[in-house]
């Protein structure tokens, strides 16, 4: 709880946001990387169905998709069974790991489908020229695909990050807005304007926009920097 | 050398190539209209083809076991894109520097034994910054390679694929998409190079003169298969062979340049023939390789002393074929036992009593030195 | 051309039909809603438009112009408004329905032990509607209080944003317990229904959970809307109510 402008409001939601966003950003570029590799390289027509299959969570409702996440993560469920195996005893949905599942389905189309275009963009020639130059498949990415899909790379964090920044249907069915545990910034944004606290939502809401500003800039500046020193 | 059988297919379209043999020494071209196979065929050779199945072995190491392949990169192959394939993220520099940070440091015997060293890694003769100045580029090193034309881009790629130290160097058509002057001037380079560093090529075109100017070896390629693996000697021996369907039949000629003379007449051929050439063309060159067009040859019984072609060669003719709407192709065997082609009409032939064993002389019209 | 012009007419005469009444319902009333409706329909040939949604956007379309007759309030507050406001019949304003709250858990025996069940807490989570924003919510943070284990339980209280979400985290067994409406009990249709135990805490533990409705200005003079009100009041429209497991004041 801090006191800004007179106003008091707790900044745990805020942090709690910026956790979620960074941790689901991470985990989406290492599961959506691959996936939207294969997905850009697949030639038969199932390609079809899977990238309807990602584009889902665009389509659900987010209170729809957080409904199925709490059947599926419900502490009788089998993922919750099976992690018992590995001698997890916590609960998966009204914790901070519901909460990144949830944000990893929820923004699954936005760090996949910019990459997959990315991927889909690049030559083929220039990966045969580098195995031809003896490169590796691991060489080959990061020396070839990582450049030059750099912009895909950027466009899939940001729009990852942003869009689990202002993600509310899901985190707060699977959230259970726990204050303090679960209430992301968007639920305590909610809350206090459903509560007329009008003064402590506007005061939440700047910071998240100023925040969102300043990494964007940084983002974008970055790309710039970067571009022109490549090119 | 390069052994086995492999088979691809791509949609509708069946690549069935062997089971073959080919000496990879010195320059291999592989020859055939636009989809024969020839570019599929070399995809499948370098491994850069999933699909790619059967059998295939280079001096006696398995690159391809039905569907096992070993992978590109350990292949020990350059590649020459047709449109260069250099990566746009990096200058020049950093693109002969990614070819030679991955290249092996030092020469290393062939792994399977190749006989007298063929096919075994050689040192290269030099390094970045001289084969930058060899290839012509040593100017552009920092540049942007989206900033160079298409001529300059195929000396970074070639500069780029020998910097990598390859043991087969494969080019798919690096010159198609080139204008006729960069084209003649990367012709000339990569015959040079081919003879300076020695190392086997694979080269892909479907313009008969980039194979007779090359090629040691030409396989020909129709409809998904090999038909022949010839010499060029013996490709263009034939009268039926591939190279002639667009200009007729077609004569190379091998021999050494020398000095021009007092009359502004260039030398060439050897000790037993003998022609002069004329023009500026000639002069200064080099060549080694003369193109005649049968049809630029004429024949005759006796030496004529009062004519302005300049070149009559004594002949032997050796065989006569078929004829063809209403002419026929004569070869002839030259005082060093090169091959001659002329074009005349069937009622020349006649009316001269040609036939085979029958002396002759060639007058030749008009050449082109392959430079 | 012309056909298509015929056609639009036909649908505005039609829509414009006076005794089609439309009636916005307050989402948790869905389902009484319409057997009410049926009721009526059945009785006097008179047909009734359902628009379903929470309340507080309904109450926005409202002031907004949205053209509906009835209005069927979750609460008590935003009937109250709109009377304040002159938006309504005068004299139309009444409680149709008080919410039953239950404390309901498919596993645990709360029926009989439900003290001993809350006291010892051998469940994870609890959920409850959000204290702030949901009348259902209020209701069960003032039973834990009457009840002295409000501060016992907080840490393990999750929040539903209303009585639908509330309800799902109980059934999907995401938290053992909660306190639901009883009308999501009763519904022969509710995956809970005949499933697990429920506990009715004493009406004077909470404060009532009364949802109003009103007839608004559109409809002041149509008879229809007037008959639909009194058919609600009369002993056929309550007991469809009260079977659905709402009280009547």
């Amino acid at each position: 709880m801090i006191e800004l402008f007179g106003i008091g409001v707790s900044l745990q939601p805020l942090w709690l946001t910026l956790k979620v966003a960074a941790l689901t950003t991470l985990i989406l570029l290492l599961l959506g990387t691959p996936l939207a590799w294969w997905l850009a390289r697949m030639q038969s027509s199932f390609k079809i169905v899977l990238e309807a299959l990602v584009a889902l969570p665009l389509v659900l409702p987010p209170t729809v998709l957080g409904f199925y996440l709490l059947i599926a993560l419900n502490p009788d469920g089998p993922l919750t069974q099976a992690l018992r195996l590995f001698g997890f005893e916590g609960q998966l949905t009204f914790s901070l790991t519901g909460l990144v599942i949830g944000s990893v389905f929820y923004s699954l189309p936005f760090a996949v489908q910019p990459l997959m275009h990315a991927f889909e963009a690049l030559p083929t020639r220039l990966l045969d020229a580098a195995a031809t130059l003896r490169a590796g498949v691991l060489d080959r990415f990061f020396t070839v695909v990582l450049p030059l899909a750099r912009r895909g790379f950027l466009v899939a964090m940001t729009l990852t990050f942003a869009h689990t920044v202002g993600e509310f249907g899901v985190v707060l069915m699977v959230g259970g807005n726990i204050p303090d545990a679960t209430r992301m910034v968007s639920i305590a944004i909610f809350d206090h304007v459903e509560s007329l606290e009008y003064a402590e939502a506007h005061l939440l809401s700047g910071m998240m926009l100023v925040f969102s500003v300043v990494v964007l800039t940084l983002v974008y500046g970055l790309n710039r920097r970067f571009a022109v020193k490549v090119g | 050398m390069l052994k086995g059988h492999l088979t691809l297919r791509q949609g509708r379209f069946l690549l069935d190539a062997g089971p073959f043999e080919i000496d990879t020494r010195g320059v291999t071209v592989l020859f055939g209209r636009s989809g024969s196979g020839k570019s599929t065929l070399l995809r499948a050779i370098t491994g850069l083809d999933r699909h790619a199945r059967g059998q295939l072995e280079f001096h006696g190491e398995r690159w391809q076991d039905g569907a096992w392949q070993l992978p590109t990169q350990r292949r020990d192959i350059g590649f020459v894109f047709q449109d260069a394939a250099l990566f746009p993220h990096l200058s020049v520099r950093g693109n002969l520097d990614y070819a030679l940070r991955r290249a092996p440091l030092s020469p290393i015997p062939p792994g399977g034994g190749g006989a007298g060293g063929e096919g075994g890694r050689r040192a290269l003769p030099f390094d970045l910054v001289t084969l930058a100045a060899r290839v012509g580029i040593a100017d552009k090193l920092d540049r942007d390679v989206l900033s160079l034309s298409g001529g300059e881009r195929q000396r970074v790629a070639i500069a780029r694929a020998l910097l990598s130290r390859p043991r087969l160097l494969c080019m798919d058509e690096p010159l198609s998409a080139l204008d006729w002057r960069a084209k003649a001037e990367l012709l000339r380079l990569i015959d040079e190079l081919a003879r300076e560093v020695g190392v086997p090529i694979l080269y892909i075109t479907h313009a008969p003169i980039e194979v007779e100017r090359l090629a040691d070896r030409v396989v020909f390629m129709a409809d998904g298969r090999i038909e022949h693996i010839e010499t060029l000697r013996e490709a263009l021996a034939r009268p039926d062979s591939p190279l002639f369907d667009e200009e007729g039949p077609v004569s190379v000629l091998e021999g050494e340049t020398g000095a021009t003379d007092e009359d502004g007449l260039t030398p060439f051929g050897n000790d037993r023939v003998r022609l002069r050439l004329t023009g500026g063309c000639a002069r200064g060159s080099r060549a080694t390789r003369l193109r005649i067009l049968a049809r630029d040859v004429s024949l005759s019984l006796d030496d004529p002393a009062r004519i302005s072609i300049l070149n009559h060669l004594p002949v032997t003719v050796e065989r006569i074929d078929p004829e063809h709407e209403g002419r026929v192709t004569v070869a002839c065997r030259l005082a060093d036992g090169q091959l001659l082609l002329a074009e005349i009409t069937a009622y020349s032939l006649r009316r001269l009593g040609l036939h085979a064993g029958a002396a002759a002389y060639a007058l030749i019209k008009s050449v082109v030195l392959m430079d | 051309m012309r056909s298509i012009v015929f056609f639009f007419l036909v649908m505005l005469t039609g829509a414009a039909r006076a005794d089609t009444l439309t009636a916005a319902v307050a989402a948790n009333f869905t389902k009484t809603a319409e057997e009410v409706g049926a009721a009526f329909r059945a009785k006097t040939g008179h047909e009734v438009r359902f628009a379903f949604g929470p309340s507080g956007k309904l109450y926005a379309q409202i002031t907004h112009g949205a053209p509906f007759d009835l209005f069927f309030s979750a609460d008590t507050e935003k009937p109250e408004a709109l009377v304040k406001e002159g938006r309504v019949k005068d004299g139309s304003y009444f409680v149709y329905a008080r919410g039953v709250l239950a404390l309901y858990s498919p596993t645990l025996p709360v029926k009989d032990d439900y003290r001993a069940v809350l006291e010892k807490g051998g469940f994870r989570h609890m959920a409850i509607a959000n204290p702030k924003t949901a009348p259902y919510g209020t209701a069960a943070e003032q039973v834990l209080v009457a009840m002295g284990l409000h501060d016992a339980l907080k840490p393990r209280l999750v929040f539903g944003e209303s009585i639908a979400p509330t309800f799902q985290y109980v059934q999907t067994g995401n938290a053992q317990l909660g306190f639901v409406a009883l009308s999501q009990l009763v519904d022969p249709q509710s995956p809970a229904h005949g499933k697990g135990e429920y506990w009715l805490p004493p009406q004077a533990m909470y404060a009532p959970i009364d949802q109003a409705a009103v007839i608004l200005k559109r409809a002041e003079n149509n008879p229809v809307a007037q008959a639909f009100m009194d058919f609600l009041r009369s002993d056929e429209g309550r007991k469809v109510i009260e079977n659905y497991g709402y009280s009547i004041p």
